[in-house]
């Protein structure tokens, strides 16, 4: 069966849901800050338009108008350095640093284990279950202990973020290459033996290979949990930078358009994640002559 | 075309110590029980001499391949003694000492060609330029001269199948070993192929085992076919075959060759009947 071909190209359906969201937001908005908006209108002065205008400018609102949050961002952005903790940037890229360490992390640790996993049979049943376990632990949980406990051996900053972050997004990895590192050719198994090729070898030129193409797509996976990782590492910590630091901030002080500000750029860094692993995707496949 | 004269210099990595006789394989009385008990082969007793072409044909299943893969070192005995160039198979396989082609390409999609072919050139650890030279001069060998920068897939069966044997011709073995190499391809490719294979044998002076289900096949190629019995496999005749040098496909329809034919399928209904 072929794929259905989208009238009007990529842009007319995405620009349709756009516009969707954006009306249901507005219509959110004055349904959520409505009745704040009201108390602060003089009596019998609410007309439905008055009403709506009174909740899209609200200080503290349920929840900012999207143009609210926009304007944020771009006095934070244009009206501080990129150093300054006012600026949003400033923040984001704390995190992406973060997420950047704990994909990097994730990465290796899952392909690791991964690796043990297909060439000692026996760690397949001893450490697969573990693996699983790791992950039915919530991460709020976890990661203030975490924090903690590496604080206590004077391991802080970068590191403890980076390590829930990977903790987090090494499981993807390591299923999906358990059944990477698995889909060689029997056959070219087979014909790397008839050279007598080291356990290395047979890594290095077939099994990795072989593997991309399920490593990507977990890749993609792995890169929104790092962001949530990175993000819930920040919580728990006093972290002083950081989206998730800014959303922590935000919560305390009521000041839901800064809150919002940080999520709009968490996902905007998600989104940023995914590009780049597409980028890595695409070369790999040039490299390759088109095909993965 | 490449130097045809430089294929038949000794393997590059020749075994150390060559038995003074010129016996390459020697099986004697080979047991191949797989676990679970299926018995692959039965007392199989099978000599190749140097330069030897032979063939093994029987019903499918009847434990040809386990034999070529016993050969290898890829699957291991359970009883009898089998030598490879004088030395257990294992050690064979580690001086590297024959190719082998399998009944389906394998190659690796992520390379061109040409790194297909110098994949095992690579695990010899031979310098880049050596490679390179060889990769030219075996896809030139093979008809595909033009073929190195393309990837597998952008190619035909018949021709992944000569990229998967001048692959096994890279590192120039003094043994092939090949298991069905032509069974799925057509009969007009495979011909082409069998005429190819047999003006390569004659100019390295290679050994070969080849294990076909095919008799024309194996009598056009071979000078020597074993015709192995149903599971579990036995040697039930080995009917020696001399096709003059220079042959060309129409010597299928000789006498010859029609007589060698009828001896081999006459010994393949003997090993048919199942009482």
């Amino acid at each position: 069966m072929t794929e259905e071909r989208p009238a009007g190209g990529r842009i007319l359906p995405f620009a349709a849901v756009f516009a969707g969201v954006l009306i249901a937001w507005y219509a959110g908005a004055v349904l959520l800050n409505a009745p704040q908006a009201k108390a602060m209108l003089p009596a019998g002065h609410a007309g439905l338009w008055v009403l709506a205008r009174a909740s899209w400018t609200m200080q503290r609102p349920e929840l900012p108008a999207p143009q609210q949050i926009l304007f944020t961002l771009g006095h934070s952005v244009f009206a501080n350095p990129l150093t300054s903790p006012r600026n949003f940037l400033y923040h984001m890229a704390v995190t992406a640093k973060e997420t950047l360490a704990g994909l990097l992390l994730g990465l290796i640790l899952g392909i690791a284990v991964a690796a043990g996993i297909i060439r000692w049979r026996t760690l397949d049943r001893s450490l697969m279950p573990w693996v699983i376990a790791s992950q039915t632990v919530p991460i709020l949980a976890i990661a203030p202990m975490v924090v903690v406990v590496l604080g206590n051996l004077g391991i802080t900053g970068l590191f403890p973020k980076a390590a829930i972050a990977g903790y987090l997004c090494f499981f993807p990895i390591t299923v999906a290459m358990v059944s990477g590192l698995r889909a060689a050719d029997p056959l070219a198994l087979d014909l790397m033996r008839t050279y007598s090729a080291g356990n290395a070898q047979v890594f290095r030129l077939l099994r990795w290979p072989a593997s991309l193409g399920f490593l990507f797509p977990s890749l993609r996976v792995a890169v929104a949990l790092a962001v949530v990782g990175a993000i819930v590492a920040e919580l728990p910590t006093g972290a002083v930078a950081g989206l998730g630091a800014r959303l922590l901030a935000g919560s305390y002080y009521g000041q839901t358009i800064d809150m919002w500000v940080a999520l709009v750029l968490s996902s905007l860094l998600a989104v940023l994640g995914l590009a780049g692993v597409r980028l890595i995707e695409r070369l790999v496949i040039a490299r390759r002559g088109g095909r993965l | 075309m490449a130097d045809l004269a430089a294929l038949s210099r000794p393997a590059a990595k020749a075994p150390a110590a060559h038995p003074p006789a010129s016996v390459v394989i020697e099986a004697d009385n080979l047991e191949v029980v797989f676990a679970g008990g299926i018995q692959a082969l039965a007392g199989v007793s099978l000599t190749v001499q140097r330069g030897d072409f032979v063939s093994l044909i029987g019903p499918s299943g009847c434990g040809k391949t386990t034999m070529l893969r016993a050969i290898a070192d890829l699957v291991t005995p359970s009883a009898g003694r089998l030598a490879v160039n004088g030395k257990t198979p294992g050690e064979a396989r580690r001086d590297r000492a024959y190719g082998y082609v399998f009944q389906a390409p394998a190659l690796f999609p992520w390379r061109t060609v040409a790194r297909n072919i110098t994949l095992p050139l690579e695990l010899m650890h031979l310098p880049r330029a050596e490679r390179a030279a060889r990769a030219a001069e075996y896809l030139g060998l093979v008809g595909l001269a033009e073929f190195g920068r393309k990837f597998p897939w952008q190619l035909s069966g018949g021709m992944q199948q000569r990229v998967s044997i001048a692959r096994a011709l890279s590192f120039r073995p003094s043994l092939l070993l090949m298991d069905e190499p032509f069974g799925a391809l057509d009969e007009i490719t495979r011909d082409g192929l069998n005429l190819h294979l047999n003006a390569l044998w004659r100019r390295t002076g290679m050994t070969v085992v080849f294990v076909t289900h095919s008799i024309p096949e194996a009598v056009f190629l071979s000078t020597r076919i074993v015709v192995m019995s149903a599971r579990p496999g036995r040697v039930i005749e080995e009917i020696p075959c001399q096709l003059p040098a220079g042959r060309a496909l129409e010597i299928r329809d000789s006498p010859e060759f029609n007589a060698v034919a009828h001896r081999v399928r006459q010994a393949l209904r003997a090993g048919h009947s199942y009482d």
